[in-house]
């Protein structure tokens, strides 16, 4: 049981490239805290920090209030599970589990004993003689997670522990280290880039990006009430919709129509110009199957490709875009680690919806619900709103 | 049908293989137990003809000679060594190629790659003098340098590919896990390495056990002879009609050795060791 304090951890390496810059972070005892971003923003590097094996450039690292920077991964007495699970391929899993408790010297009989209820924890009992180069994937990835929680450790820290199984598997095993992290009630820092993972898992979500913290919050509020740019961009799948907008007189037009705004948005943005509005596929919806539509809310769009899933369906509305706007949404889906070849417009309607392929619908949006943005500084504008 | 036509071929192809690379062996086996007068006389059977088996007596005869033994235990004793010391220097350069960036290292791996190419015999002449002038011809240091020299190619290149293949990460695991940074190479590093270590020792034993050139040229008194050269010494009574059984009988003698360390060592050097460490 351990708290975990960063306070302005920067790491820069060689050639001067801050990987983690200014970056802190308090975990409380017990918290669940998820680092996400994409590839390269130094999520991974902040967590080779904390365990010792990376050094800090600078900043200060604290685990139960006590400054770490200088102590070596052995004397921290953390647990850490790693991307490719790292087990000792000569020993047994046995062994493997066991090795923390052989290096602290522990007698046979305790370690018999943690061992044994680590594998019954971890459903292994039938394995503990094989070797890892005879265990499927996931008994890898527990065989890897009884080495964590055999022993006494101050705080559990993973690396992409799932990134490595199959869908389903990985389903399966995120449920199951939520369960034992609520059971065992230790503290833990995930490090993942699967937003999935980073909103079913974590008490609070720290999103970083390029080596700086984004937005530090709980998976609902970096849903309904992003940060900036990024973060609204990054959190959410299929992701927000940005478009341009303009704000003026109590109504926001977009590229495909003028529709009215809360006043409280409207007020904090109008006369600013040129804007990004981030609208979630959510916030619409198919004006057939909606009771009581507000007219002036709707609009008529293009289906262009539909996608039925059967809880839900997606549908595809291509528009064109300015070439200003356009540069910045296709570099905001670089830094998010994906590809928006055309500006669409994607939107998430009820199952029940009759909307074909390559037909005219009549769409509602929720404009209470839109976020807007500074498309300079990608601040949101509209937080708390 | 085609199943069972499959297997027979199979068996077929191996036995094929088998007796292709056995039948040298098996004829020297042969004519290891045939008595001096029947090889003589012509003795074309792969059995020894009636009356004209030798039994044991071809073996103890060439263990009973001194300067046979002496061979032996030159070569064990030259062989061992070189391989020692050749395995040792190439574990160190293949640990730092593998795991360090420094400048050179494509030189040291290059220039390693071309002594392993350099024609052995084309350095017999000068090695002949050098040793002379500094004393140690005809002794096991002159033929344990040169052994040593050009199996460290072959031995640097074969553990630094095997050291590429180690998961570094489980050094760092074993470091989290409570592990100083000699606990981790102790009990994670060297079990893993060893199979490789292995390999390249056998590999250097190999080649000094079965060296005849140097062994030929560098020595000229059985103080440092080592055996294939001591064989090709082995005259018997009469200079002109070689004992052949007798020298079928040494040579068996001189490859029990090796087939006993490969026996005894093919386990260790079981490749594949690591997988399961790491997924992929």
């Amino acid at each position: 049981m351990a708290t975990i304090e960063m306070k302005n951890i920067v790491k820069k390496y060689g050639d001067g490239f801050p990987a983690v810059n200014d970056v802190s972070i308090d975990v409380a005892d017990g918290e669940f805290m998820i680092l996400v971003g994409p590839s390269g923003c130094g999520k991974s590097t902040l967590l080779r920090m904390i365990v010792g094996l990376e050094d800090i450039t600078s900043g200060d690292m604290l685990i139960d209030g006590e400054r770490v920077n200088d102590l070596a991964p052995r004397d921290r007495n953390l647990s850490m599970v790693f991307q490719n699970y790292a087990l000792y391929p000569h020993l047994t899993v046995y062994e493997n589990i066991a090795f923390p408790l052989r290096l602290a010297k522990r007698s046979n009989k305790e370690i018999d004993e943690k061992v044994r209820e680590a594998s019954r924890t971890l459903d292994l009992d039938e394995h503990l003689e094989r070797k890892p180069g005879q265990l499927s994937g996931g008994q890898r990835q527990r065989v890897a997670m009884g080495r964590a929680i055999v022993r006494d450790a101050k705080a559990f820290l993973f690396d992409e522990p799932l990134s490595n199984l199959d869908a389903k598997l990985r389903g399966q095993m995120r449920t199951e280290i939520s369960r034992l992290q609520k059971r065992l009630g230790i503290t833990t820092v995930y490090v993942t880039h699967d937003q999935t993972e980073a909103m079913t898992l974590g008490d609070r979500v720290a999103v970083m990006k390029r080596g700086e913290l984004q937005q530090l919050a709980s998976p609902r509020e970096l849903y309904e009430q992003p940060a900036n740019l990024f973060v609204a961009g990054f959190i959410g799948s299929p992701p927000m919709n940005f478009l341009p907008a303009t704000v003026e007189g109590g109504e926001i037009t977009l590229p495909f129509g003028t529709f009215p705004l809360p006043a409280d948005k409207a007020d904090r943005t109008a006369g600013k110009g040129l804007l990004m509005a981030g609208i979630r596929p959510e916030y619409f919806e198919d004006a057939a199957v909606q009771a009581d539509v507000d007219e002036s809310r709707t609009f008529t769009a293009h289906i262009d490709v539909r996608e039925w899933l059967g809880d839900q369906q997606y549908a595809y509305v291509p528009y064109d875009a300015e070439p200003r706007v356009q540069d910045q949404l296709r570099q905001l889906a670089r830094e998010a680690d994906s590809d928006s070849l055309r500006t669409q417009l994607v939107v998430s309607l009820d199952s029940a919806s009759q909307i074909s392929e390559d037909d005219e619908a009549r769409l509602v949006i929720d404009t209470d619900k839109i976020h807007l943005f500074d498309p300079a500084s990608g601040e949101n504008l509209t937080v708390g709103l | 049908m085609k199943a069972w036509l499959n297997r027979a071929g199979m068996v077929a192809g191996f036995a094929l293989i088998l007796g292709w690379c056995l039948l040298p062996v098996a004829w020297i086996v042969s004519m290891s137990f045939k008595s001096q007068e029947a090889v003589t006389n012509g003795s074309p059977g792969f059995f020894p003809s009636e009356g004209g088996g030798a039994g044991w007596q071809n073996y103890i005869d060439v263990l009973q000679d001194d300067q046979f033994a002496r061979a032996i235990l030159n070569s064990i004793g030259i062989s061992l060594i070189a391989t020692i010391l050749s395995v040792t220097f190439a574990t160190f350069t293949a640990y730092a190629v593998a795991r360090l960036e420094f400048k050179g290292k494509k030189f040291v791996l290059t220039t390693a790659l071309v002594i392993a190419m350099f024609p052995v015999v084309s350095l017999v002449g000068p090695l002949f003098d050098m040793w002379r002038t500094l004393g140690i011809y005809d002794t096991w240091l002159g033929l344990i340098i040169p052994y040593m020299s050009f199996t460290l190619p072959l031995a640097i290149w074969t553990l630094s590919a095997f050291f590429r293949e180690i998961p570094w990460e489980m050094e760092q695991a074993a470091q989290v896990d409570g592990a100083t940074a000699w606990q981790a190479f102790r009990r994670v590093i060297v079990p893993l390495a060893a199979p490789g270590v292995f390999t390249a020792a056998i590999l250097t034993f190999f080649f000094a056990w079965n060296d005849f050139v140097f062994g030929i040229s560098l020595t000229s008194t059985e103080s440092a002879r080592p055996i294939p050269a001591a064989l090709s010494f082995f005259v018997g009574a009469d200079p002109f009609n070689r004992p052949a059984s007798l020298l079928a009988a040494g040579a068996v003698v001189a490859t029990v050795p090796i087939v006993v360390l490969v026996l005894v060592f093919q386990r260790k050097i079981v490749a594949g060791l690591t997988a399961g460490a790491v997924k992929g």
